[in-house]
């Protein structure tokens, strides 16, 4: 690994002029993607600024519909929350099921949603949960966050500090692992918010996106069957040696399905 | 960089550059070569140690990020003439061939019995996923964590 400095700011606002006054700065979370892309040497970056103990990255709380979530919140922590437990247990389900254990008490949900890898598990949940991104500087609305591969909208510097979820009536996350990484190959999350259904999709094409016309049918008629002939995402499917594009486009329907039959068989 | 921290119960204070890992620190300067480095990508699990606790690869944590913790590598939970009840299933259950894997395999499995969960064939299996072995199929592997599930609830009682 290139030579770097190390900073450990104590406020956000310290971490932002840190970022800004470094020559090619990159902020540390859990390290469970910077840190083997930099000891690969695919990145280099000239000085690192480590978000841990920033307060304004940390708590979980639940309050009037929202389950508010800190950036440095690592995937074991949300996955044993009892307030994420409490009013989102397929969000609950969806960090438990990231990588490994190692993976899980390291990995953050700020890092995930920075990095926005096209398999990760979050981006399913931020969409199908309307979740709002509260950044250093501004809110950006799920719908207008992911722009392409490893691209969001996120500016230089700018830093996630919280994820709003929307509390769903009930909600589903399915998920077909790749069998070394655990990464998503697919995933599926379907929510219901009393009746109106929103369903967003990960691993299957650059970066996250939504399912519109699954989201029509199942509002209308909330049945794995309704998504039979249902219009898949106008999306470029990914197509690697873990799975071709047709089978990618063929899991998203088929997770969607089993999804809802989750939700719909939930009590 | 100076760094403080406690490794297998002793206080190290330490000056070392800021792009160590704590596989590094570990290995080179504290020679505790018990800690293994099997893919130094966060792939495979033999780096695994305990960090105030929980179990961490190593090759993905800086030593900077481990400034005063508490580290617990395979050196620091029983030794030859006293060993842990894990290190001793493995052991007893053939749950080990080449043994490069298995520091992480004990360090995570420890977690994973302490963490309190119901443990069967499924659910030990899914808890070492970060842990790879190229040796044994698992299958004794399970096999010794379950054992030592037992013995370290009646030791707890
Ligand atoms: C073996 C393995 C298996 C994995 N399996 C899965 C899986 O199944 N599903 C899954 O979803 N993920 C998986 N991951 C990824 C894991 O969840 C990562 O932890 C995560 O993608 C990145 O989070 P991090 O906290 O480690 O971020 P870091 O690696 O610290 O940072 C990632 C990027 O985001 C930036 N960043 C970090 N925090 C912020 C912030 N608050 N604001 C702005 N920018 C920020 C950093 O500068 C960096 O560019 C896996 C990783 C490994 C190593
Ligand atoms: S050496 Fe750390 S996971 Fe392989
Ligand atoms: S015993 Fe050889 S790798 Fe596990």
């Amino acid at each position: 690994m290139n030579p770097f400095n190390y900073h450990k700011p104590s406020t956000l606002a310290e971490a932002v002029a840190l970022h800004r006054d470094a020559e090619d700065p990159a902020y540390l979370s859990g390290g469970h993607t910077l840190l083997p892309t930099m000891t690969q040497r695919l990145a280099a970056p000239s000085d690192l600024i480590d978000l841990e103990g920033l307060a304004e990255l940390t708590g979980i709380a639940a309050e009037d519909g929202t389950l508010s979530i800190g950036a440095f919140t690592r995937h074991a922590e949300a996955a044993a929350s009892a307030e994420v437990a409490g009013t989102l247990p397929a969000l609950a389900e969806l960090a438990e099921g990231i990588g490994d254990a190692q993976v899980r008490n390291r990995g953050t949900i700020g890092g995930s949603l920075a990095n926005s890898d096209p398999a990760a598990d979050y981006p399913a949940a931020v969409l199908a949960l309307n979740a709002v991104i509260h950044t250093d500087r501004r809110q950006i609305a799920a719908d207008d966050y992911f722009r392409g591969l490893f691209e969001t909208a996120l500016e230089e510097g700018e830093i996630i500090t919280r994820i709003d979820f929307a509390i769903p009536s009930r909600a589903a996350y399915e998920k077909f692992p790749n069998p070394a990484s655990r990464y998503a190959t697919a995933g599926v999350m379907v929510a219901d918010f009393n009746g109106t259904v929103r369903v967003g999709v990960t691993g299957a094409g650059p970066c996250g996106c939504r399912a519109h016309a699954f989201e029509a049918a199942l509002s209308a008629h909330l049945d794995p069957a309704a998504l039979d002939a249902a219009e898949l995402p106008a999306i470029d499917f990914n197509s690697d040696l873990h799975a071709s594009a047709e089978y990618r486009a063929h899991l998203v329907r088929v997770l969607a399905q089993r999804a809802t039959a989750r939700l719909v068989a939930a009590p | 960089m100076n760094l403080t921290l406690t490794v297998n119960g002793v206080e190290h204070s330490l000056d070392v550059p800021a792009n160590t890992l704590l596989t590094d620190l570990l290995r080179t300067q504290l020679r505790l070569t018990g800690t293994h480095v099997g893919c130094d990508t966060s792939q495979c699990g033999a780096c695994t140690v305990h960090l105030d606790g929980r179990s961490v690869k190593a090759c993905t944590v800086l030593a900077a990020q481990a400034g005063g913790r508490t580290v617990t590598t395979i050196e620091g939970i029983g030794s030859p003439d006293d060993l842990h009840p894990m290190q001793a299933a493995f052991r007893d259950c053939h749950a080990l061939q080449c043994g490069f894997c298995t520091p992480g395999m004990i360090l995570r499995a420890i977690e994973l019995v302490e963490d309190g969960g119901a443990l069967d064939n499924r659910t030990v299996r899914e808890g070492l996923e970060g842990n790879i072995c190229r040796c044994t199929g698992y299958h004794n592997i399970v096999k010794a964590v379950l054992a030592a599930s037992d013995t370290m609830q009646e030791q707890s009682q």
